[in-house]
């Protein structure tokens, strides 16, 4: 079972619910994929369209909610949106996003640090989003975050654990839960990232793009339990030199004239 | 009888609006249709806790923020 700052999760795959088509496809997708925690963002209310809520469709009782500080582009305005978020949801959990680049959507280190400590000593429970890096991890988890997300490619880019080697790294050294969160395309890239010890994966474009949301969300649970299992059954080793599967004796009948 | 001299110029979300002396903040957001407690507030760049949002009374030049949760990754 993981367990996040006190808080048990069944499933290890989390998930946003960002970029769906409808609301009634993000419910049926996000229901599909099992997932018990989702990210949300922060955004003016549309005075012209009042009615649109689309959050209202999600049972709070089901999932729990996560909010993000994307669109910050540095500490100042990430402590400005957890304050709204705490205020709004009436939860201290934080996906803590500070993404000063629109291009590369690359989190800024010296920020989310920064942030980190600032929001850990308000009692925010604090999931920083960062790239793939090991001393950048250590860091913030020194400074009390309750989990790290090293990205495995740029969000919405899908092309998978590009930062598997540093990944590695981090989860070796880890000593909260490592969330693999951004870029994982298909479910192989979860199942690839859970494999290697990640403790949960995040995943909310490769779902919600999909040209079936609801089959792309079963796929990645799959996949995320796959990997998990594969971890904890203990996989062999990768060798560079061939070992046969079948045996070496018994064949002298094939090969003595 | 209320001049539109005694209405108070405001900003909410940006947009320019004119509300009465004495007006609450929670009363400018029931008066747009809407639910205080779907919605983080802020008041003069300050986040409102529940309670504020009944009891804070907007002023001349009042700039107010609403804020809610959306989509997003």
């Amino acid at each position: 079972m993981l367990n996040i700052a006190g808080r048990n999760f069944r499933s290890r795959l989390f998930t946003g619910t960002g970029k769906f088509s409808s609301a009634a496809v993000m419910k049926a997708a996000l229901e599909a994929s099992g997932s018990e925690m989702v990210t949300v963002a922060l955004r003016r209310v549309d005075l012209a369209d009042p009615a649109d809520d689309i959050m209202s469709v999600l049972d709070r009782e089901h999932f729990f909610f996560l909010p993000n500080t994307s669109g910050a582009r540095d500490a100042d305005e990430a402590v400005r949106l957890a304050h709204l978020a705490r205020a709004a949801g009436g939860t201290n959990w934080l996906k803590l996003e500070v993404t000063p680049d629109p291009r590369t959507l690359l989190p800024d280190p010296v920020e989310t640090l920064k942030a980190t400590e600032q929001l850990v000593a308000e009692d925010f429970v604090v999931l920083p989003y960062i790239n793939a890096d090991p001393i950048l991890a250590l860091r913030l988890q020194d400074a009390g975050a309750a989990a790290v997300m090293p990205l495995g490619s740029p969000i919405g880019t899908n092309h998978g654990l590009l930062t598997r080697f540093q990944v590695g790294i981090i989860i070796e050294q880890a000593r909260v839960p490592v969330v693999v969160d951004a870029g994982l395309g298909v479910p192989s890239h979860a199942a690839e990232a859970m494999e290697l010890g990640a403790d949960a994966v995040l995943v909310n474009t490769a779902i919600a793009v999909a040209a079936e949301p609801v089959k792309m969300a079963r796929a990645f649970a799959a996949a995320v339990e796959a990997g998990r299992m594969a971890y904890e059954a203990g996989p062999g080793e990768q060798r560079s030199q061939a070992d046969a599967s079948s045996p070496s004796g018994g064949l002298d009948f094939l090969h003595d004239e | 009888m209320v001049t539109s001299q005694e209405y108070l110029a405001i900003t909410c979300n940006g947009e320019s609006r004119q509300v009465a002396p004495g007006t609450t903040v929670a009363s400018l957001i029931r008066q747009l249709n809407l639910d205080p407690g779907q919605m983080a507030v802020e008041l003069d760049g300050r986040v409102l806790a529940p309670e504020e949002v009944a009891a804070s009374e907007l002023a001349a030049g009042s700039r107010v923020e609403l804020i809610r949760f959306v989509g997003g990754g």
